[in-house]
């Protein structure tokens, strides 16, 4: 049954992150023409353009469909734009996934990029106090406070250590050193690591990932094109998990200062719905999995993630990074490209970045940083507004 | 930091969100009265968030004053504006704390009193309700370790 809800990946392109100090829109399209040249497909037979869209780069951004549709140059496609925070690139695809489904399109191009504003991010000025964001600053609570948090309680409950966090590091740093779309490539040592100052107790500098420009693309379409131009074994898109958090919220979510109640309602993790819902979707669990890319905003948040997606048992998964099990060549490795560690967040770009690395993979083309026989790969990200996505890649 | 925290000029940063009693503070939330549902901040739209309450009368609830520390951090840096900013040299690292309320079932952030560094927490421990001063001398909730003075 989970067949004729597939999509193919005929294509994926991506403009290396770094931070370049120029528009997105030609990140994008350097994405989206790798994507199509990736693909074999002309730009002009692409029948939909889904943009993922970031409010950060002001209009253009906002209608990042037609604009990118635009700069490739206008051909008469259908078009949408989609904003989820982290997760705008994965809505892209699921609008994408049931444009195809529908059969209202057959090949689709889904396209984020984003350029990093100069300087600190901050909440506007002036007196706000119904604004989470306004309260939180007031009272000294920063983005890394979240992370800190998780972290901490990680080693409060499960005996997680620095020297834990610090080689989720190491080890994206390896994986990213011969990626050639990451921003940092280099072969980080712990000993680094816990020489970088401390942000938030317990995380350091170099625990906490940057903000980067960026852009990712791909090109999707309905298996029965992908078999008519020679790419049926093409790696597909078996599920794309957009789910809302469910009241009440278990953990504090950034900007906010309290959880839910969970008097009247369970509280319930958010994160852990997602991938839920996404092998619920793919009709897959996690034993299929080969690998994942998940989103580690920290380097504790990558050992969260590996838990909710079921690749581990709660509390176990510093067992997994020790034994070395999530470095490539492990039985199940984590972060292949190097992650946001060796990327930094490109906002709208980041959860497609996540499945064009397991396009690559997948396909057996992910050079030094291959995962042998990969078959299935799944992606987590979590963002602002209750906004997250897990998808699945499978071949 | 200002220890004179009871001082009879102290304003709270914001009206309304938690007690002035200088021994026992307590935050100020609202309890929808159907689901008994508490919100801290207190909900303004007069709807429930409760997916299964159709609630939409509430009534103004204190918050339990003590709880236990779910987990710890800090700011090793100081916090962009609008916290309150001091010359870099004078600003002095301050611990946070997440400390879960038993009663209302959730789990409530805020800046730990000064002179409490993260050393001196763990998780698990009773932490409780106290006033501290920002930088500009208004008053805000800090969590302290209970029983410590103040
Ligand atoms: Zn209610």
């Amino acid at each position: 049954m989970s067949t004729t809800r597939d999509i193919a990946i005929l294509g994926a392109g991506m403009h290396p992150w770094g931070k370049w100090g120029r528009n997105f829109v030609e990140y994008g399209v350097v994405a989206a023409r790798a994507a199509l040249a990736d693909a074999g497909v002309p730009w002009r037979d692409v029948q939909f353009v889904s943009g993922a869209a970031t409010i950060r780069n002001g209009y253009p951004g906002q209608v990042a469909g037609a604009t990118f549709a635009q700069a490739l140059g206008w051909q008469g496609a259908q078009v949408n734009t989609s904003y989820a925070a982290c997760a705008s690139g994965s809505q892209a695809l699921a609008a994408a996934r049931a444009k195809i489904l529908a059969g209202e399109c057959e090949v689709a191009l889904v396209i984020g990029s984003d350029t990093t504003p100069k300087g600190f991010l901050k909440p506007q000025p002036g007196d706000r106090p119904d604004d989470p964001d306004w309260v939180r600053f007031r009272i000294g609570i920063t983005n890394p406070t979240y992370f800190a948090l998780y972290a901490r309680r990680r080693m409060a409950m499960y005996g997680d250590t620095l020297a834990d966090f610090a080689a989720v590091k190491v080890k994206n740093a390896e994986h990213g050193l011969s990626n050639p779309n990451a921003r940092y490539r280099k072969a980080f040592k712990a000993d680094e690591v816990a020489a970088s100052p401390i942000v938030a107790d317990p995380l350091r500098l170099m625990d906490i990932c940057a903000t980067s420009d960026g852009a990712a693309a791909l090109i999707v379409s309905s298996l029965a094109y992908a078999s008519r131009i020679g790419k049926a074994n093409a790696p597909r898109v078996a599920a794309v998990s957009t789910v809302t958090p469910s009241f009440a919220s278990a953990l504090v979510e950034m900007p906010d200062i309290a959880t839910d109640s969970a008097i009247a309602a369970p509280a319930q993790s958010f994160r852990a719905a997602l991938p839920r819902k996404a092998y619920e979707q793919a009709g897959i669990g996690p034993e299929d999995v080969s690998v994942a890319e998940v989103y580690d905003l920290s380097t504790a948040l990558e050992l969260d993630w590996m838990e909710d997606l079921q690749l581990c048992a709660r509390g176990e998964a510093a067992h997994l990074l020790r034994a070395g099990e999530t470095r490539i060549g492990g039985r199940i490795p984590v972060n292949p490209s190097g992650g946001l560690a060796c990327f930094g967040e490109a906002v709208p770009a980041q959860a497609l970045a996540q499945v064009c690395e397991l396009t690559w993979q997948l396909r057996g083309q992910a050079g030094a940083r291959q995962v042998a026989d990969a078959k299935v790969g799944i992606t987590a990200n979590q963002g602002l507004f209750g906004h997250g996505s897990s998808v699945i890649v499978k071949r | 930091m200002n220890d004179t925290v009871a001082g009879c000029n102290a304003q709270p940063f914001l009206e309304g969100w938690f007690t002035l009693d200088a021994e026992r503070p307590q935050l100020l939330g609202n309890r929808c009265v159907a689901c008994g549902t508490v919100y801290f901040p207190k909900l303004k739209s007069g709807y429930c968030r409760n997916p299964d309450c159709d609630g939409e009368r509430f009534e103004e609830t204190p918050l339990s004053r003590s709880g236990a520390l779910w987990s710890y951090s800090n700011a090793a840096y100081q916090p962009p504006e609008p916290y309150a900013q001091v010359d870099k040299d004078a600003f002095r690292p301050f611990a946070i704390a997440a400390v879960e309320l038993d009663k209302e079932k959730m789990i409530v952030l805020g800046a730990v009193v000064a002179g409490v560094g993260v050393e001196q927490l763990k998780v698990g421990m009773t932490m409780e309700l106290k006033l501290g001063a920002l930088a500009d001398g208004k008053l805000t909730w800090m969590w302290a370790p209970a029983g410590a003075q103040a």
